[in-house]
């Protein structure tokens, strides 16, 4: 059934349903009485005519040519592809969460609330931070909320002046775009030879017109930035405060935390970090906890215990406002609370020392065939630069596309942008040592195949439902949408 | 043992060596000791499924939820109905637990189900163009406003007071760190005021937002409000509610150039307020100022169709801060939900979700008003919400309701503290006659 290619739309058929309603048990009326009739589309709604049926099994085709977790090893470096835990499916289903409406009384919904309390106590533990604010949708956005929060801080004082965010070139696309839409000017920085901060460069950037630093730490070539209370120091003294892309925090739980580093601001992806699932590209959660100075400018509202009850508080009138509808991804929210349950203190711990064992191995194994810039010990990933007897003909982007045909996903590639061809490997801690040799030994015959048939590589892949595709083409001519054949 | 981390002892003793490590503690020599943690997180200690269930549940149970109480709520969330066929085809892993499909050839699933759902909101809208999805209704009308500004290269929005609350804001909170002046034009008879909104709008103007059905269920003739908007080079903003798209005037047929809205009503559980699913759609001119991710059709090397994400020299990982926003993960798996949906309901399905909707709200008003209880705010068509106004405050009605087993409605002096002691009711499809005349029954014994 992998050649399964129809379209919703080109398999209705006029006549055909899928749904039942009760019958309407009112007085029918004519819509045309009651609204006047130039408010009223006169278009004829063009949507699928289908069975029950057919719905049913074009997803369940369409859901066959995808790829998860769940499918196979996903080593996507920088996005935590580690499994998602199913009893965390089944907390967040049941009816008495998911039939919630946000506007209901907070008498009927405290239940909820304990739960977000609670998991924001725990994420404030994990991250040491004084206080988390679970609004945030995703990564991207809790580094606007965050920035946001810093530039509050800085206005609150009188101080506008600070328009500037520091970025170093190692980080993610995402840091430099919050920072703009923040309203922020970007300076970027450059990495020193052992892929950190450099230092000179950091000094030379800071200055009153600095409103902060946006760091990943271990950064997006794993590894942890030694300098990291010297980096903070510098820039708590330029006036400046100093923002955790929590990204990469998968490396350190239980073993460091950023509040600890000297960071004021932090931003956890609880869609990489906490289990919670990508489900393609989202929804994700990107909760932000921040230092005692900083707790007034979070977003409103804040869940506050009063006595025996939760309440959600408005009136906090430093907050930088409100960022999104309501209070949260809550469905995701509660993925993520029974993780931490499950795993307890010791198991984030475990979780973390893992990721990172078997990202050194991985390392240690993939050395020899691979060029390894940065050779010292990696957090929970690494980043290859191609192969290491240099290929003329076949490019990392060869590497990945072959790698399908031996039915894995591909690591990250061409991130960060600091290497060359770059391969970034995040194994994560709940994949075997079976898993990973199986995946070194494919790596190892890539390799080698590289050299003894590149054009196996140019062309792969080949045992996919689709082979490599027009990229060009879709954006030349974009074609968007279904358009019914004449 | 962790369930979820499967290396034994002794396969860590073999990596370990593999990697010529004493110890996994030798892997984190290089965090500085003073910033070590050397101490248990002071968390909970680990549970077993059973007790994690036995915990969470007894979180759930101190909630009251729609399952058990009847709904009349509504102000931007709806209790419509979700077909059972969505859980059990959304919950497919190969759909949950897959990443943005930046692999085509293994993602084709998610792909293609985007591409529907982008054509689906095209044709609800009656636009040309649609997104993959933003976070929600509030942050899509808050990317649009962004849109506005890019595309005109002024830096004034304006949003009518008739707008969800809500949604302004979040517009307030984007706009006044992106330095973008945000003014509000008043209402009259509650719909946006166009002689006001004709003194406001000049030639500084990015673009006017305008909500239909609006936050009072009222539905606006949006004919002079479209004029003026483009009267003065500016772009018509609408954010509307999915499903009255099957009955009412698209943004299409009006004439606006960007429509977002809040698309949990497609198949979405109310959840406590997320996730959920903002929409947008624009026209081809605007097409590649449009923030996130946007799938197109291609072929593949052998000729055969595919789909492919497209147009990402607009996104963060290649324009960094040049991007036309900073948005990475969506809600990829609220679209295909609503993708889903809108092809279970299909043409016959949504035209009824919407029709029972309004007619049951026309019921319910109708009822309520005769008991001479309450007043009528507006005289004006309404889609499924409607105002009244009481004697006594919202606060003790919705209480008295809530002893009934009823959700009354939204306190509308909350954010319009010039309409008092009242409230925005929202009757679905769901409703049946008999919870509709209990409701009404209550509404009549408040003193």
């Amino acid at each position: 059934m992998r050649e399964y290619s129809k379209l919703i739309f080109e398999i209705s058929k006029e006549g055909r349903c899928a749904y039942k309603l009760p019958a309407c048990d009112v007085e029918n009326i004519d819509i045309a009485e009651i609204v006047p009739e130039h408010l009223l589309s006169k278009k004829d709604l063009f949507l699928p005519e289908v069975s029950e049926v057919d719905v049913i099994r074009h997803y369940t085709l369409l859901s066959n040519k995808n790829y998860g977790v769940d499918s196979g090893f996903y080593p996507l470096g920088s996005c935590t592809m580690k499994y998602n835990p199913k009893i965390n499916e089944d907390m967040a289903c049941i009816p008495s969460f998911t039939q919630i409406h946000p506007y209901q009384n907070e008498k009927t919904v405290q239940g909820s609330l304990q739960l977000m309390y609670e998991l924001s106590e725990k994420l404030a533990e994990i991250s040491g931070m004084d206080q988390v604010s679970l609004a945030p949708s995703a990564g991207a956005h809790g580094e606007l909320t965050g920035l946001m929060i810093i530039k509050a801080f800085h206005e609150n004082k009188g101080d506008f002046k600070r328009k500037k965010i520091i970025v170093p070139d190692s980080a993610h696309g995402t840091n430099p775009a919050s920072a703009s839409v923040a309203g922020f000017e970007i300076i970027e920085i450059i990495s020193n030879e052992k892929g950190g901060v450099d230092l000179d460069s950091l000094r030379s950037s800071l200055s009153d017109e600095v409103a902060g630093l946006m760091l990943t730490n271990p950064n997006t070539l794993g590894l942890f930035d030694e300098n990291i209370k010297e980096i903070s120091n510098l820039v708590h003294e330029a006036g400046g405060l100093v923002y955790y892309d929590g990204a990469n925090l998968n490396a350190i739980m239980g073993k460091a935390r950023p509040g600890d580093m000297g960071f004021d601001v932090v931003h956890m992806n609880l869609h990489k970090t906490f289990s919670t699932p990508h489900g393609g590209g989202g929804p994700g959660s990107g909760p932000v906890g921040v230092k005692k100075e900083l707790i007034e400018y979070l977003p409103v509202p804040i869940i506050e215990k009063d006595g025996e009850k939760f309440i959600l508080s408005y009136d906090k009138p430093l907050s930088i406002g409100k960022i999104k509808s309501f209070y949260g991804n809550f469905g995701v929210l509660v993925r993520a609370y029974s993780y931490i349950l499950s795993m307890g203190a010791a198991g984030l711990k475990k979780a973390s020392e893992m990721a990172v064992l078997n990202a050194n191995y991985m390392r240690s194994r993939l050395k020899d065939y691979y060029y390894l810039p940065y050779d010292r010990v990696c957090k929970h990933e690494f980043v290859l630069g191609g192969l290491k007897q240099g290929s003329n003909e076949v490019t990392t982007l060869d590497i990945a596309k072959r790698l399908l045909d031996y039915g894995y996903h591909p690591p990250t590639i061409y991130f960060p942008k600091i290497v060359d061809n770059a391969i970034m490997i995040e194994p994560t801690e709940t994949e075997s040592i079976e898993t990973m040799d199986a995946f070194i030994e494919v790596m190892i015959s890539i390799s080698k195949e590289a050299g003894e048939n590149p054009q196996l590589l140019k062309n792969a892949p080949y045992n996919t439902t689709v082979r490599r595709l027009d990229e060009v083409r879709a954006a030349r001519n974009p074609i968007l949408k279904y358009t019914k054949m004449v | 043992m962790f369930p979820y981390i499967p290396n034994t002892l002794e396969d860590e003793a073999l990596m370990l060596k593999q990697i010529e490590a004493a110890s996994i503690e030798e892997l984190f020599t290089d965090i500085p000791s003073d910033i070590k943690l050397n101490r248990e997180l002071n968390i909970n200690p680990q549970m077993s499924e059973i007790e994690v269930q036995k915990r969470v549940k007894q979180l759930s149970s101190k909630n009251r939820s729609t399952e058990e109480l009847v709904c009349f709520l509504g102000a931007g969330v709806y209790d419509h109905y979700i077909p059972s066929i969505i859980k059990h085809l959304v919950s497919r892993s190969e759909f949950y637990t897959s990443y943005t499909p930046y692999q085509p050839e293994i993602s084709q699933g998610t792909l293609q189900a985007i591409f529907e759902y982008q054509t689906l909101i095209c044709s609800l809208t009656g636009l040309d163009v649609a997104n993959a999805s933003m976070y929600d209704g509030s942050t899509s009308c808050a990317e649009a406003a962004f849109m506005a500004a890019e595309y005109t290269k002024r830096k004034t929005i304006i949003v009518s007071k008739s707008v969800h609350p809500q949604i302004r804001k979040v517009l307030e909170t984007y706009m006044k760190f992106k330095g973008i002046k945000l003014i509000l034009v008043d209402i009259k008879d509650g719909v946006t005021d166009t002689l006001k909104l004709r003194e406001l709008a000049d030639s500084k103007v990015a673009g006017v937002i305008v909500q239909n059905p609006n936050f009072f269920g009222i539905i606006e003739d949006m004919t002079e409000v479209e004029e003026i908007a483009h009267d003065n080079k500016a772009l018509l903003i609408m954010s509307v509610d999915p499903i009255s798209l099957a009955i009412l005037k698209t943004p299409g047929e009006i004439g606006a150039d960007i429509v977002v809205g809040e698309g949990q009503s497609l198949g979405i559980q109310m959840n406590f307020g997320g996730p959920y699913l903002g929409f947008m759609a624009t026209t081809t001119k605007l097409m590649r100022k449009m923030p996130g991710r946007i799938v197109g059709q291609t072929v593949d090397v052998d000729g055969k169709r595919a789909f492919v994400l497209t147009l990402q020299a607009r996104e963060q990982h290649i324009r960094r801060e040049k991007a036309t926003s900073n948005i990475c993960s969506d809600q990829t798996l609220n679209a295909i939900t609503a993708a889903i949906y809108l092809t279970t309901m299909g043409k016959q399905g949504l035209k009824e979700v919407a029709y029972q909707s309004m007619v049951k709200a026309h019921y319910a008003f109708n009822e309520i008003i005769k008991s001479e209880k309450y007043n009528v705010v507006f005289n004006k068509p309404f889609f499924k919400e409607f105002m009244i106004e009481a004697t006594q405050s919202v606060n003790v009605i919705n209480d008295l309701l809530l002893e009934r087993n009823i959700i009354g409605g939204y306190d509308i002096g909350v954010d319009y503290p010039e309409y008092k002691n009242t409230l925005l009711l929202c009757v679905t499809e769901k409703r049946i006659k008999s919870e509709i005349d209990k409701l009404v029954s209550v509404l009549e014994e408040v003193k």
